[in-house]
């Protein structure tokens, strides 16, 4: 445990990205292959089962520090991190616990997994304790974040991919791969990794995300238009479609294989020859209209889909990039070159002019096909002609468009230059702060997680969330104004009294019956503090009720 | 002898704190804790005629008042905040003193230089007032020391039991190993704390061979008051004004926090910087201030320092001021003491942001420290 505990506290302790290499390089130079690739599997973020509920967690902690309940509870809204917060007030362990130290396979193996086999609380408490009894404060904490499954360290997998390049002598590129979509559980699949040489790669895993940027500033600084490719910027889900021997694998970005979610494109996906790899969006798409974010979420979180939920949230795959055609990587090759082929491959462009979305997968191979499309790209001989598309974005439920250089190959991460994201204006109300919760992790003990509402007939109602979007020094000011303007606390939440008004921005409105206000906005954050602003000039809930639209793609053409 | 009406209490957004009984030895009003019977009020926060003062922190200690009185060996620093006009009675720890028939006597806090617990007896009641305090030993001032007493007036900025500090000689030889590091590696060390207090215990902690050791001129001010208040203290330079470069790389730079990413500090040239609070403690606030490292250093009570001084008193009613005084209250009461909280004006709950609260009188940011 000291090992990963001590690269988990370099790691927390600097923002310098060569520091954060360096000191992930360090450990996985050091550590035992067991150790490594438990290290690996949380530091690349994957998805951790928890062994034991928070719940129990912090009640044992509580009985073994002798403290009541609400005060533990007192702690966590202070600490903001309840791993932390349990790892402060247990007693101090044992005097051996200085001398003995558990591996990091070790120790998950004795705790971690011993705890998901358990048969009931009290054997489950008595792992626990032991352990606690075993590690210092600082090792506890790490080891409650491997327990509750949300251990994450804040290095994203290129470092990741850096570090086990430089350890292994390889290109970070071929490294990125290998670590696609393939968990890393033991001391042999950690030591396949580091291989020196090009392995023959895991057919189902996808190629590392190209990641566009956010274009700051004048468009026409890209230079001449007929150099970019213009496309619709989709609200849905980015994913690979991983077309290889007798297999389909959908990935999302988030690197998960969610086939189950999306048979319909699995189906479809079937159908085209192997050795193919689909670079695009997933989405959902219901009577020639698009259907909310909110929507594809639903999809994407089941395991099962069932057919009601398939009837009603049906989805197409719209492809934007080739990566790979017949067995052959192409990301090298030029974005023009790509198209060609892709288009090819993927002939029909998402118009939505034929009610295609309603048939389901398992009618005929033909029907099925058409859950695939092809992204359009966006006429315009003039960056004036591209923006004044890019204004209709909104009606067309799209986010606005996407510009790629047409010399470009297909980069690894977040290269700047080549993809940019130019997004529409947000829509923006001012709204009134009504409650305020303290923040958790680097804003732990400040109020950041504020509640806006704005006017309906005299009264203040919420409408959003936003978890900040201000300075340091604002967050800091406004914390203080929280304190001293509080009516009422409800646990961490505090009511304030309605003095401070926010331009908030977010993306869209649709109806809800979940929300009092009637409307859910979709991704709400603050723009700036409006302090020239007094509570009563703040927005009414009439002003976002027009905002609400229902996108339509029938405007869409190729 | 009836008491003399107190100032009405003036309320904003703040509870109004009601006595528990007429017979109260100390009551809250706008002007600060008040004795109606002795006539003065003990780290008052407007301008009054008779002020008893706990410790010389900018929240606890106000200029503008007609009298002083505090312990003998702060009355130094007391000064070097209030200004030379003012004037200061002092009292020898342990010696008593009537005030207008109620018996008044100051007893060592250990917090800084001559900060004292100040017990008031009158009719057969005891209260003691802690004002800041912490139990760990400190080498730069008289050690804590429990006071018997019905009534307990407690701090409890770090009332919660998740503030627990290491052992004072292994954050010590932390910052040594820090300091050390840096010096191998050519870097000067910075440390932020607070001017008065936690900087010259700092000093006094700290392994004069490694290096040279200089200070900010708000630090320098009371490491010279210390010095004639007879503390001892390691050499320590003061930054020469208009200085181009300072320690070549092996220094150790004590520094109010409001130096924070002043161009000050340039002249140190490739700094490692750390900060010096309790705060320090949790996760978030360290990574939040962005400093290289946190150390755990407060002059406040811990959270067993706390319950361990409260049992020490005796007392069986508890009233804690500045701080996690809701929980703190709320825990004594299902042991079953009479406790509750008293809205004071000193600074508590200002988590991590303790370089900007409560220096608003001061060049040096000494105010309400953490």
């Amino acid at each position: 445990m000291r090992q990963f505990t001590d690269l988990y506290w370099r790691l927390d302790g600097t923002t310098s990205t060569n520091e954060k290499v360096a000191a992930l390089r360090d450990y996985f130079a050091a550590a035992p292959p067991e150790d490594a690739a438990i290290a690996l599997g949380v530091l690349s973020g994957g998805r951790q089962r928890r062994a034991v509920s928070l719940t129990l967690l912090r009640q044992w902690a509580a009985e073994s520090a002798g403290l009541p309940a609400w005060l533990v509870e007192e702690c966590y809204a202070h600490v903001g991190d309840l791993a932390e917060t349990i790892a402060l007030l247990l007693p101090p362990p044992n005097a051996e616990a200085e001398h003995v130290d558990l591996g990091l396979a070790t120790c998950v193996q004795a705790s971690v997994h011993s705890l998901r086999q358990a048969d009931d609380d009290t054997a489950k408490r008595a792992i626990v304790e032991g352990v606690w009894r075993r590690l210092a404060a600082r090792e506890r904490i790490v080891w409650h974040k491997l327990l509750t499954g949300g251990c994450r360290v804040g290095v994203s997998k290129t470092l990741v991919a850096r570090a086990l390049a430089e350890v292994a002598g390889i290109d970070p590129a071929v490294m990125a791969h290998r670590l696609m979509g393939r968990p890393i559980e033991t001391a042999e699949q950690f030591a396949a990794l580091l291989f020196p040489d090009e392995t023959e790669a895991d057919s189902r895993r996808p190629y590392p995300f190209f990641l566009a940027s956010p274009l700051e500033g004048d468009v026409a600084a890209l230079g001449p238009v007929m150099d970019w490719q213009a496309e619709w910027k989709w609200d849905g889900m980015r994913a690979q479609i991983v077309r290889r021997g007798d297999g389909v694998a959908i990935w999302s970005r988030g690197e998960e294989l969610v086939n189950e979610a999306f048979p319909e494109i699995v189906a479809a996906a079937v159908t085209i020859p192997a050795g193919t790899v689909l670079d695009g969006e997933l989405l959902a798409v219901r009577d020639r209209q698009l259907l909310p974010f909110a929507s594809l979420s639903k999809r994407a979180s089941r395991r099962r889909v069932t057919k009601q939920v398939l009837a009603e949230i049906p989805c197409v795959f719209v492809a934007y990039d080739l990566l790979e055609a017949e067995g052959q990587d192409l990301r090298n090759e030029p974005l023009a070159h790509r198209r060609v082929v892709l288009e090819q491959m993927v002939p029909h462009p998402f118009t939505l002019l034929r009610d295609t979305a309603t048939s389901l997968p398992g009618s005929t191979p033909e029907d099925a096909r058409r859950q695939l499309f092809l992204s359009p790209c966006v006429a315009g001989d003039s960056w004036d002609a591209l923006a004044a598309a890019r204004g209709g974005s909104r009606e067309r439920g799209v986010e606005g468009l996407m510009l790629k250089r047409r010399a470009s190959s297909y980069a690894v991460g977040r290269t700047r230059g080549d993809w940019w994201k130019w997004k529409i204006e947000p829509l923006e109300i001012d709204a009134v702060l009504l409650y305020a919760q303290a923040g958790h992790g680097r804003r732990a003990g400040l109020h950041t997680d504020y509640t806006l509402g704005v006017w309906h007939d005299d009264r203040l109602v919420p409408i959003a969330k936003a978890y900040s979007g201000l300075s340091d020094a604002e967050i800091v000011e406004v914390d203080r104004i929280v304190r001293a303007t509080t009516l009422e606390k409800h646990g961490p939440v505090r009511v304030v009294q309605p003095t401070l008004v926010f331009q908030l921005s977010f993306e869209g409105v649709s109806r809800s019956t979940r929300h009092k206000s009637g409307v859910a906005v979709r991704f709400p954050r603050i723009a700036r503090w409006r302090r020239d602003k007094e509570p009563q000039d703040a927005g009414q809930l009439a002003d976002i009720e027009r905002m609400i639209e229902r996108p339509s793609c029938d405007g869409i053409t190729a | 002898m009836p008491p003399p009406k107190p100032v009405p209490f003036e309320c904003g957004w703040l509870r109004i704190q009601k006595s528990h009984s007429v017979s109260d030895l100390l009551e809250l009003t706008a002007a600060g804790l008040y004795c109606p019977w002795g006539d003065f009020y003990i780290d008052p926060w407007r301008r009054v005629g008779r002020a008893i003062i706990t410790h010389a922190h900018a929240d606890h200690a106000r200029p503008g008042s007609d009298r002083y009185l505090c312990a003998a060996p702060g009355k130094l620093v007391l000064r070097t905040r209030l200004g030379g006009g003012a004037a200061i009675d002092t009292l020898r720890y342990g010696e008593s003193l009537s005030i207008n028939g109620v018996e008044v006597s100051l007893h060592p806090a250990g917090h800084v230089l001559g900060s004292a617990q100040v017990r008031v007896r009158h009719g057969g009641q005891t209260w003691v007032v802690t004002g800041d305090y912490k139990l760990e030993a400190d080498p730069t001032c008289a050690a804590f020391e429990p006071v018997r007493c019905d009534v307990f007036v407690t701090e409890s900025t770090f009332g919660l039991p998740v503030y627990r500090w290491p052992d004072p000689t292994s954050v010590a030889a932390e910052i040594n190993a820090w300091w050390q590091t840096n010096r191998d590696a050519g870097r000067s060390s910075v440390i932020f704390a607070y001017a008065l207090g936690k900087a010259q215990r700092l000093a006094a902690l700290l392994d004069p061979s490694i290096g040279p050791i200089v200070a900010h001129g708000a630090v320098m001010k009371m490491v010279e008051q210390y010095r004639a208040s007879g503390v001892r203290l390691p050499p320590i330079d003061r930054v020469p004004p208009r200085a181009r470069r300072v320690g070549d790389g092996r220094a150790m730079v004590l520094a109010p926090p409001s130096a924070a990413g002043s161009r000050w500090l340039r002249v140190f040239g490739e700094t490692s910087v750390a900060m010096a609070s309790g705060w320090m403690m949790l996760r978030g606030v360290r990574r939040r201030r962005g400093f290289d490292r946190g150390f755990v250093v407060s002059d406040h009570a811990d959270f067993p320092g706390l319950m361990q001084a409260i049992a020490a008193t005796g007392a069986r009613r508890v009233l804690a001021t500045h701080g996690f005084s809701d929980p703190l209250a709320r825990l004594l009461r299902e042991q079953g003491l009479d406790a509750d909280t008293l809205a004071t004006k000193f600074t508590g709950e200002t988590v991590g942001d303790a370089d900007d609260d409560g220096s608003t009188d001061d060049d040096d940011a000494a105010g309400g420290e953490a």
